[in-house]
């Protein structure tokens, strides 16, 4: 093939240079876009910054921002605890949600491209900036409290109010009842946030061979025992992804308080060290939920050899 | 021996008779298992298409419906006033060109940077690429908010490590950033992107590579020329993520633009404020909120519309690439 006269590589050699040429854009992309920031960030959030015309001025200020954020700022923990929280309870309703709409996917029925065509939709529809202000606009009719049930996007259970009202006639404690209502009342958001998840579990399930059912149908499984022990193993893996990828997701949604409150704070609050801090606080977290998720489950999964 | 053999038979006969009974009652646990199946899907299709119809039929409303307790969902007197005012105070012409140039170029470039990155990480292992690729889902993990800022300042005072002089290009208000983002993989999600390539491509055969290398062809050309045609239905999907979540990007945007660059999720935010603002100023009338709640409907749809557009017409590929046996894994 091509002959080179100063460097003669092998086979092997040339692929590997193409490797590095094929990532370069990513490295590059990655030293100056990311990891420069990254560090950047974290060297801010010891010290006080302030954006000058010319440039930036930086005093350090040791681990204040973080004392600040955790000790002294007001909203910080409450949103910092009711985010991780949120992020904790969504993911596996989610994942658990998009494996049940993907396998009703996966099923032969008429109108079943019409239904994947409309399970999709959330992917196009939930824009952050339509969800932001449908959720403010839930809150700014709520209290002119008017006609609420055509504004309230989650008004499509204020149907939940009339079940609520019954579940308290039949005398169930209080505490499940609003946990069944908050639990609905969550369905919407549910739904419209498992649009890739659905997506990813759907591939998993397709790549499933179907010689494995065939097999197991012979030999007398029920459609509970084929469920777990072939299904559920064969996708685990995605499971996984699925999962981490709902973290991912939970970053740029507008229900998470956390995230909107590091912003704001730059803007009007302790400045960009604190909120730098506060970032770094939240990564930590994430990075350790993340790791112990993926640390406990990883022994379990099946890989197929 | 006999005695064994009796009682193998009657529940052989045993058996043979329950078959005898059970196709009937599949065909009734089968049409309830369908039955059951079609309520689910459409009970989740209602879930996800509720909002949508009830913005529509919101944004068809005036004044008079709003407090009529009458109207539900049908307004008395529809009218598409509301669409006129958020159109006017969208600037909604502008805006739209502003917004829909900027998603083409970045989604476009993100999906050839990403396919071609991919592609690498698929077919050509090096030592560290496992590490790299490692640094590809380690960009996801990372909140935005976090580089937010030493993001902007970076490109703020743009000076590629020193070689230009102090204090740099600003590059804010243009689409360099995004421009620069997009080309390196590492936009808004790529490193999704680039994993869905790499999976795609893994799973590609190795046949038509090695064709391809027996005729003569690089590995450049062979990506072009052979990879890129048998990877358009994922490709597709890849762009159509691409495009709408940069359409619907507010972040970034208001990183890396600014003000008088109007963009249409900007312009939608602040739909209901500049619409208040103007009828006080020039009528000095007080919104209720359910009107601008209402006008805020019909913005939101007019911003939704292009998407949906969009949508409908890929969709047929997006679909088509889940048919196959996976994009992803």
């Amino acid at each position: 093939m091509s002959r080179n006269r100063r460097l003669k590589l092998s086979l092997s050699g040339q692929r590997r240079l193409m490797g590095v040429l094929f990532t370069m854009p990513f490295i590059i992309g990655f030293v100056l876009f990311f990891l420069y920031p990254f560090i950047q960030s974290l060297i801010f959030s010891t010290c006080e910054l302030k954006v000058t015309r010319s440039g930036f001025e930086l005093t350090p200020v040791g681990l204040e921002n973080y004392t600040y954020a955790v000790g002294v700022d007001p909203w910080f923990r409450r949103h910092f605890v009711s985010t991780m929280v949120r992020t904790l309870t969504d993911v596996p309703v989610i994942v658990i949600f998009s494996t049940f709409a993907a396998s009703l996917l996966n099923q032969q029925f008429k109108g079943r491209t019409l239904a994947r065509v409309v399970f999709f939709l959330p992917v196009i529809l939930s824009a952050n900036v339509v969800m932001s202000l449908a959720r403010w606009d839930y809150m700014q009719s709520a209290a002119a409290s008017a006609i609420d049930s055509v504004f309230v996007e989650q008004g499509i259970f204020s149907a939940a109010q009339t079940l609520g009202n019954l579940l308290r006639e039949l005398k169930i404690p209080v505490g499940f009842t609003s946990f069944i209502l908050a639990a609905i009342d969550r369905i919407p958001q549910v739904v419209s946030a498992s649009g890739i998840q659905i997506l990813i579990i759907l591939a998993a399930l397709q790549s499933i061979p179907s010689s494995l059912y065939e097999v197991s149908m012979i030999e007398g499984a029920t459609a509970w025992e084929s469920f777990w022990k072939i299904t559920f193993p064969m996708i685990s893996p995605l499971l996984l992804t699925a999962a981490v990828y709902t973290i991912i997701d939970s970053f740029t949604s507008p229900y998470n308080d956390l995230v909107n409150y590091i912003e704001t704070t730059v803007w009007s609050g302790g400045g960009y060290g604190v909120s730098a801090a506060m970032s770094w606080i939240y990564f930590a977290a994430i990075a350790v939920v993340v790791g112990l998720f993926i640390g406990l489950v990883s022994k379990r999964l099946f890989y197929e050899r | 021996m006999r005695g064994l053999a009796n009682r193998v038979d009657t529940r052989h006969f045993r058996v043979r008779a329950v078959r005898r009974r059970v196709p009937v009652l599949k065909g009734i646990t089968s049409s309830m298992i369908s039955l059951f199946r079609y309520i689910l899907v459409a009970g989740i299709s209602f879930v996800i298409l509720y909002p949508l119809l009830v913005r529509f039929s919101a944004s068809l409303m005036q004044e008079s419906d709003l407090y009529d307790l009458t109207v539900q969902w049908i307004p008395k007197s529809p009218s598409l006033a509301n669409y006129r005012i958020a159109l006017d105070f969208m600037e909604y012409p502008q805006a739209f060109v502003n917004t829909f140039s900027l998603a083409v170029v970045v989604s476009v470039a993100q999906l050839l940077a990403c396919s071609f990155i991919g592609y690498g990480f698929a077919r050509f292992q090096y030592p560290g690429s496992n590490v790299v690729f490692a640094l590809v889902i380690f960009t996801l993990l990372v909140p935005p908010q976090m580089i937010m800022v030493p993001l902007f300042l970076n490109f703020r005072f743009f000076d590629l490590f020193g070689v230009l002089p102090d204090p740099g290009i600003n590059l804010i208000g243009s689409n360099w950033p995004f421009l620069m983002l997009a080309v390196t993989g590492t936009g808004m999600r790529n490193g999704l992107f680039i994993y869905i390539m790499r999976q795609f491509f893994r799973g590609f055969s190795q046949e038509l590579e090695e064709a391809a290398y027996v005729d003569g062809a690089g590995p450049l050309k062979t990506f072009v020329l052979v990879m890129i045609p048998n990877a358009v239905p994922v490709m597709i999907t890849v762009f159509l993520f691409a495009f709408v979540w940069q359409w619907n990007d507010l972040f970034y945007v208001n990183l890396f633009l600014t003000r008088d660059i109007k963009v249409l999720p900007f312009t939608l935010s602040t739909l209901a404020n500049n619409y208040q603002y103007y009828m006080e100023r020039s009528e000095g009338v007080r919104l209720a909120p359910q009107y601008l709640s209402v006008i805020n409907n019909a913005g939101m749809l007019l911003f939704i519309a292009p998407l949906i557009a969009i949508y409908a017409f890929l969709q047929r590929y997006f679909v088509e690439s889940i048919e196959r046996s996976g994009i992803v894994g």
